[in-house]
């Protein structure tokens, strides 16, 4: 017998004196929680976003369409990069401003070539008001999930207030989870120590989100 | 702290002793006891903090409760449609029936890699097979990359928390341990080292970087497993788990069974309730997911071992099932009083605190030292079931397993029915019973006795003697009255109807 049968054989056997239950899985389960936390407008839901970002250490700027690649070419230059990694899908117009040597996402590069660049610029898929979080799900404009890992510098633009949702349950609606996901909130961080937050780990240490809108 | 020995989980229950022996030295531990002190109540009151910002808490507790419970209820349907699912994304699953077995899938499928080391993300399942020993018995260095892991492996010592596994160790400990290990695991702490915490975790990235950017294979576990999508969840903080579930070209997960839940959707409960419960944060810093193998985007190979090793006796166990619907968020340890003084190592397994307490003894069963004295590991103040985010009503377990130990009766082992002895050493407390029981039913025998043990007070010794010792050792006698209730009833109030 194969360890498969085994284990499903020994589930149906603990199983064998529960008393039948053919409720379908839709009504099984009573989801009387709340879809989002509290009433808010649009600007206060994008309010939020921002105060809940900073809250936990991400360094948040808000600009409109016109001022985007202006802001991204001062963050840079505020950085002193010398270099950015440059999703293959991002609109070109966000990096016109710079002068940065773009690096391109290329499958082939290694991880220690990603660990030589300075910073890296994404869009995302989704934005989380409630929690500060912003979710990547590799489109093009976001590029492999490596890409906004290695370097230490992640500028990430979220366009408001299409791209922000108030809470956890809204931000799953619009994801596909047949993409790799990866939910963002702070630079990393670790209360290993005592159980004290300590900013700044393994991920980017500085995580810039600007707001676009 | 103890040695590790090659192909010997650290936690094996035949060589542990029991809890109450091995909390006995914890307990006079000043610098134990002053750092757990410290490090629970800090989360204990951010915890409360953020379980207090959502109003809807209650409701979210009580869904998944029921989530786990209708995943578990149907357990075999999930597990085939999981399966199904992460094969049809591009995974291969694997079943292990016990510890030895996904051990040896495990270093299989590394060996066929060619690799002879592995970056692993924090994982209590397999802390639980001890895989790492496994590895290293063939010849493969496994590296612990979470940074209280990292200070757990480097200091040699054990695990003592579930989410902050060196939580028993304070910054001065911590600075001294990497000063001094660091340089024999690879790149060595920066000289002039100092216990801020920053230049700790600083110290730790410069000394993991170069593990994650060379890894070719890398072990992890997983949070959550969704049937429906054969989507896998890490939730972590440091970034260490999305360096080994994206870098290495090999990714190996191994998850015990029960941390299905059915649908995408369901996540929406779990990813509200666990990082506040674990560490009090509205949401964790990094939080991945992915189905299967994705095209030119993290590994190319990606294997799940599904692993049981107790877990369906467990689920054949109508009290003590509810288990298994454990999140691992460790908030029951951070609240428990017991934990809190004697420390995570008393609980002789990876799994302390009051979860452990009852998921160790059904998991490995209830015939070693260790796991006969842990349902006794407790004061069934109830403070973890307040805070369990799925309701596991851990002080009915205890007195479940404690019935099981004193009594014996049915209980399944390795799939199979087994009828437990009665364990040695609580003949005292059943003769004790049946003594309560016949005096409770002839009440000229218990007020005869109770006027005796009154008249007698003073001579009473403050131990008990014989049998009865090992129950006073942990206990003060309680001081017996001048005169009996029901004595005092009489006299006073008993018949006269009208008490003021």
């Amino acid at each position: 017998m194969s360890s498969r049968e085994r284990i499903l054989g020994r589930v149906r056997r603990a199983l064998a004196g529960v008393p039948g239950d053919d409720t379908p899985y839709e009504r099984a389960v009573a989801r009387d929680y709340l879809r989002e936390h509290g009433a808010r407008t649009v600007g206060e839901t994008v309010e939020l976003l921002a105060e809940n970002l900073a809250d936990y250490r991400a360094v948040v700027h808000r600009t409109d369409a016109a001022g985007l690649a202006g802001v991204i070419a001062g963050l840079l230059a505020a950085r002193g990069a010398s270099s950015v990694l440059v999703p293959p899908g991002l609109d070109e117009d966000w990096l016109a401003s710079t002068e940065v040597a773009r690096v391109a996402d290329r499958a082939g590069s290694t991880p220690r070539e990603l660990d030589r660049v300075d910073s890296v610029v994404t869009a995302c898929a989704v934005a989380v008001a409630e929690t500060g979080t912003i979710v990547l799900d590799g489109s093009s404009d976001q590029g492999r999930r490596r890409i906004t890992l290695v370097p230490d510098h992640h500028i990430c633009v979220v366009r408001v207030p299409d791209q922000v949702v108030s809470s956890v349950p809204r931000a799953l609606e619009r994801l596909d989870p047949a993409r790799p996901l990866t939910w963002i909130s702070g630079p990393s961080a670790t209360s290993d120590i005592e159980l004290d937050r300590v900013e700044g780990v393994h991920g980017p240490r500085t995580l810039e989100v600007v707001l676009v809108g | 702290m103890s040695g590790t020995f090659v192909g010997m989980p650290v936690f094996h229950p035949s060589t542990q002793p029991a809890f109450a022996e091995a909390a006995r030295d914890a307990v006079r531990d000043g610098t134990l006891r002053g750092n757990l002190r410290h490090a629970t109540h800090t989360i204990r009151a951010k915890r409360a903090k953020a379980v207090a910002e959502v109003a809807d808490w209650a409701a979210l507790r009580e869904a998944g409760k029921r989530i786990k419970d209708h995943t578990l209820r149907h357990l075999d349907r999930y597990l085939e449609q999981l399966e199904a699912a992460v094969t049809a994304a591009g995974g291969t699953v694997h079943w292990a029936a016990d510890a030895g077995e996904a051990n040896r899938i495990v270093t299989r499928l590394v060996q066929e890699t060619g690799e002879s080391e592995v970056v692993k993300v924090k994982s209590m399942a397999t802390q639980e097979i001890g895989l790492n020993e496994a590895l290293e018995a063939a010849g493969i260095r496994a590296y612990e990359t979470d940074l209280a892991e990292l200070i757990v492996q480097l200091g040699k010592d054990r695990p003592s928390h579930i989410l902050v596994p060196a939580i028993h160790r304070n910054r001065g400990e911590i600075r001294e341990i990497f000063a001094r290990e660091m340089g024999e695991w690879g790149r060595a702490a920066p000289e002039g080292l100092t216990d801020t915490p920053a230049e700790l975790a600083e110290a730790a990235r410069l000394h993991l970087r170069e593990k994650f950017l060379r890894a070719k294979v890398g072990v992890s576990g997983a949070n959550f497993m969704v049937a429906e999508t054969g989507t896998l969840v890490v939730v972590e903080s440091e970034g260490n788990g999305r360096m080994c579930l994206t870098l290495p070209e090999t990714l190996i997960s191994v998850v015990g069974i029960e941390k299905i839940v059915p649908t995408w959707r369901d996540l929406e409960v779990f990813l509200q309730t666990l990082p506040r419960s674990s560490t009090a944060e509205r949401m964790n810093p990094y939080t991945s997911m992915w189905t299967g193998t994705t095209r030119e985007d993290g590994p190319r190979t990606f294997h799940l071992v599904l692993l049981d090793n107790g877990r369906t006796d467990t689920l054949a166990d109508e009290v003590g099932r509810q288990a298994l619907r454990c999140i691992r968020c460790s908030a029951c340890l951070n609240v428990c009083p017991v934990y809190e003084r004697a420390g995570g190592h008393a609980y002789g397994s990876v799994y302390p605190g009051p979860i452990g307490a009852i998921l160790s003894p059904q998991l490995r069963g209830t015939g070693s030292d260790i796991d006969a004295s842990l349902p006794y590991a407790s004061s069934l103040c109830g403070a973890c079931y307040e805070v369990c985010p799925v309701a596991i009503d851990i002080p009915e377990v205890l007195v479940h397993l404690r019935e099981r130990v004193v009594q014996g009766g049915e209980a399944t082992r390795g799939g199979n029915k087994v009828v437990l002895k009665p364990a040695r050493g609580h003949a005292a407390e059943r003769a004790a019973m049946r003594a309560a029981r016949w005096a409770f039913t002839y009440p000229g025998a218990l007020r005869a006795g109770q006027r005796l043990a009154s008249r007698t007070r003073r001579l009473h010794p403050r131990t008990l003697p014989g049998p009865g010792r090992a129950w006073s050792g942990t206990r003060d006698l309680p001081p017996v009255p001048a005169e009996p209730f029901r004595d005092w009833w009489q006299r006073t109030r008993g018949g006269k109807g009208a008490a003021k």
